[in-house]
């Protein structure tokens, strides 16, 4: 793009952070005072207000998403299940085909589409009320077919949509708007791990947690997603991304307190990195045809 | 044209075949798992490179209807079918399907209920096929099948319809219907392929990118969205009102039942006029929209209605709405997979009709 379409803005580090209508990027100013581009919103998302609280995990992560369908270029060949809770609005954000699915169903939506469509890419992005309480049937059957989707799965151990009650992943002592005095394993039992429940079933090929709480951290969760969707070229089976969210609003913090808490509270119950990598010779199609 | 000996729930299963039905999702309930049993046997045979299709046994029925709202929406011809317990469960799925304009083929070999019920016939989902049935204002359009043949044609015209006005049909069947064993002919319909633009396949350069949904969380958008149903319900009514009238020309006194129920009718009509009662009998075939306006005028000239159903009491009702209180509308029924005999039923005429306050 032109630099001469956009409003310059000159930062106080000397860099430029470039907006027009359209379109969000970073470019960096050189000594011979030309730009470089250092930093471009990706074109598959497109540019609508979101609806998420401030602080809020589901914006970046539907930005990651969005850069991985840009980078592979697969837009074309690319259908999201948006599920109900907060993300139901997924669909209003991303630039490409998708399906808004019942609460909890999302998974079985997506097998409707891959089976009929198994050359495209289909995902889920599914939060942990949808997916690990009322949908967990349609979670655990799909994976056990090994269908060949990526799950995304948005872990932030509370109901944020319908504001503040308890979810099957809330911590143990976790006080919710339906938990007021904390989770009570005696009454409630313990968090779900659907991540290392699901990783014992053949149908899954790859299980990955990851949160998106500091630049590291969204690199590797971005990694994984690029992974997740590549690999449905394989037909090996369900790849899933459980992401721990934070929740600002409900868990009644700052984003920085919010982002704080995965790191001190949250990993300990749900503890980050790969659950279920793929066997190497599993790879082998992948790296031998590169294309896209 | 080829004629067959078959049950008609393969009946039905071979006319998805042949209506060109892309995918089927379904789970095992009696009396309908023939439909699946057949379609997981036959449906392979027909699947190329080019062309696949898919029979898949889901986790339960609600993961059944969702695979056909994915399949629906991805603009393919998907259909499910169950009997009434499962049918219940997929309610949900249902208004969801109805909510986002997805065309679909659903099939409810009706048993009798409430809960678990039995496995004998029943009519007892007249309500919850053609009242809505989930939540939310919708409707589906329901075809009632009362012969093998009609299990078979009513597949074609099932998909025909759902694509037409992009609305999920409604095959309702019944126990008896489904198992029974009759001559049925193929080769009088075959498949049409509609054009979908909207459908979620991958959104090219060229377009826009599709969404499938059925939210609208602005009430004035949700009312817009909402009054472009009841204009296609409006417009689905004009158009699609089907039914079949026996003896009905001289007839005195008219049996209205569909399904199941309308083959013991038009026996007991054949049997009333050989003891002299001018019997004839009303079957609608498309039970939404349900034809009115032809028993309101049909209500000018006899003297009274009979409506026989395996339930308690439902389509009379919209029979008594037709008729609009011109002349007496009375109801004969069986319930828990009992099934009445055609004598039965013109006994019950012979008592209406020397009851005083009939003529």
């Amino acid at each position: 793009m032109s630099t001469e379409d956009l409003t310059l803005e000159k930062n106080t580090d000397g860099k430029i952070s470039l907006e027009n209508d359209l379109h969000i990027c970073a470019l960096a100013e050189n000594h011979d005072n030309e730009y470089s581009l250092i930093y471009e919103k990706p074109h598959t998302l497109l540019d609508i207000d979101m609806h998420y609280c401030p602080g809020c995990a589901h914006s970046l992560v539907h930005k990651l998403i969005m850069e991985a369908v840009e980078e592979l270029g697969i837009q074309e060949k690319t259908i999201g299940i948006a599920p109900v809770g907060c993300a139901v609005f997924a669909y209003h954000y991303m630039n490409i085909d998708m399906q808004e699915a019942a609460h909890g169903r999302a998974t079985a939506v997506a097998t409707g589409v891959k089976r009929l469509m198994p050359d495209k890419y289909v995902f889920t992005y599914q939060g942990d009320g949808d997916l690990a309480a009322i949908g967990i049937a349609e979670t655990i059957h799909t994976i056990n077919r090994g269908e060949n989707i990526m799950i995304v799965f948005i872990n932030n151990a509370v109901y944020g949509m319908t504001s503040g009650q308890m979810a099957p992943t809330s911590l143990v002592g976790m006080k919710t708007t339906t938990s007021p005095f904390g989770r009570d394993p005696a009454v409630y039992g313990y968090p779900i791990k659907v991540s290392e429940l699901i990783s014992q079933l053949p149908g899954s090929f790859y299980v990955s947690r990851h949160t998106v709480n500091k630049n590291t951290s969204v690199r590797k969760a971005k990694k994984a997603i690029v992974n997740a969707l590549n690999y449905q070229k394989l037909n090996k089976g369900t790849c899933f991304i459980e992401i721990i969210g934070n929740c600002p609003s409900n868990w009644k913090m700052t984003p920085i307190e919010a982002n704080n808490f995965i790191d001190e509270v949250m990993v300990k119950t749900f503890p980050l990195g790969d659950i279920k990598v793929p066997k190497a010779e599993d790879l082998i199609p992948l790296n031998q045809n590169g294309d896209k | 044209m080829e004629t067959k000996l078959m049950k008609g729930n393969e009946a039905l299963a071979e006319a998805a075949i042949q209506a060109g039905c892309d995918a089927y999702f379904g789970y095992p309930i009696t009396p309908q798992s023939e439909v699946l049993e057949y379609l997981a046997r036959e449906i392979p045979k027909y699947n190329t490179k080019d062309h696949i299709r898919i029979v898949m046994q889901a986790e339960s029925e609600i993961a059944s209807i969702n695979m056909v709202y994915g399949a629906a929406g991805a603009g393919f011809r998907a259909m499910t079918s169950s009997s009434s317990p499962g049918i219940s469960l997929m309610q949900e799925g249902i208004s969801y399907i109805a909510g986002a304009e997805l065309p679909c083929l659903i099939v409810n070999v009706n048993r009798a209920g409430p809960g678990l019920g039995t496995i004998q016939p029943g009519q007892g989902d007249y309500f919850q096929a053609t009242k809505g049935g989930g939540h939310g204002d919708y409707k589906l359009i329901v075809l009632a099948p009362s012969s093998v043949q009609e299990m078979a044609d009513f597949v074609f015209l099932g998909f025909d319809l759902a694509d037409k006005y992009r609305n999920p049909v409604m095959i309702l069947s019944d126990g008896a219907i489904g198992q029974m064993m009759e001559k049925v002919t193929f080769g009088k319909y075959s498949a049409h392929k509609t054009d979908k633009p909207w459908a979620t396949t991958g959104k090219p350069p060229t377009r826009d990118r599709n969404f499938i949904t059925s939210l609208h969380i602005q009430p004035e958008k949700l009312e817009l969205s909402n009054l472009k149903l009841v204009e296609k319900y409006r417009e689905i009514t004009k158009n699609e009102i089907r039914f079949e009238e026996v003896m009905t020309e001289d007839a005195d006194y008219i049996l209205t039942a569909y399904g199941l129920s309308a083959r013991i009718c038009h026996k007991a009509a054949i049997i009333a006029r050989e003891r002299g009662i001018k019997a004839g009998m009303f079957r609608p075939i498309t039970l939404y929209p349900f034809p009115s306006k032809r028993l309101n005028e049909l209500a000018d000239k006899v003297k009274l209605f009979l409506t026989v159903e395996l339930n308690a009491g439902q389509m009379v009702e919209d029979v008594r709405l037709a008729v609009n209180g011109k002349v007496p509308v009375d109801f004969y029924g069986r319930l828990g997979g009992m099934i009445p005999t055609p004598e039965e039923i013109v006994n019950k005429l012979e008592n209406l009709i020397s009851n005083k306050n009939v003529n």
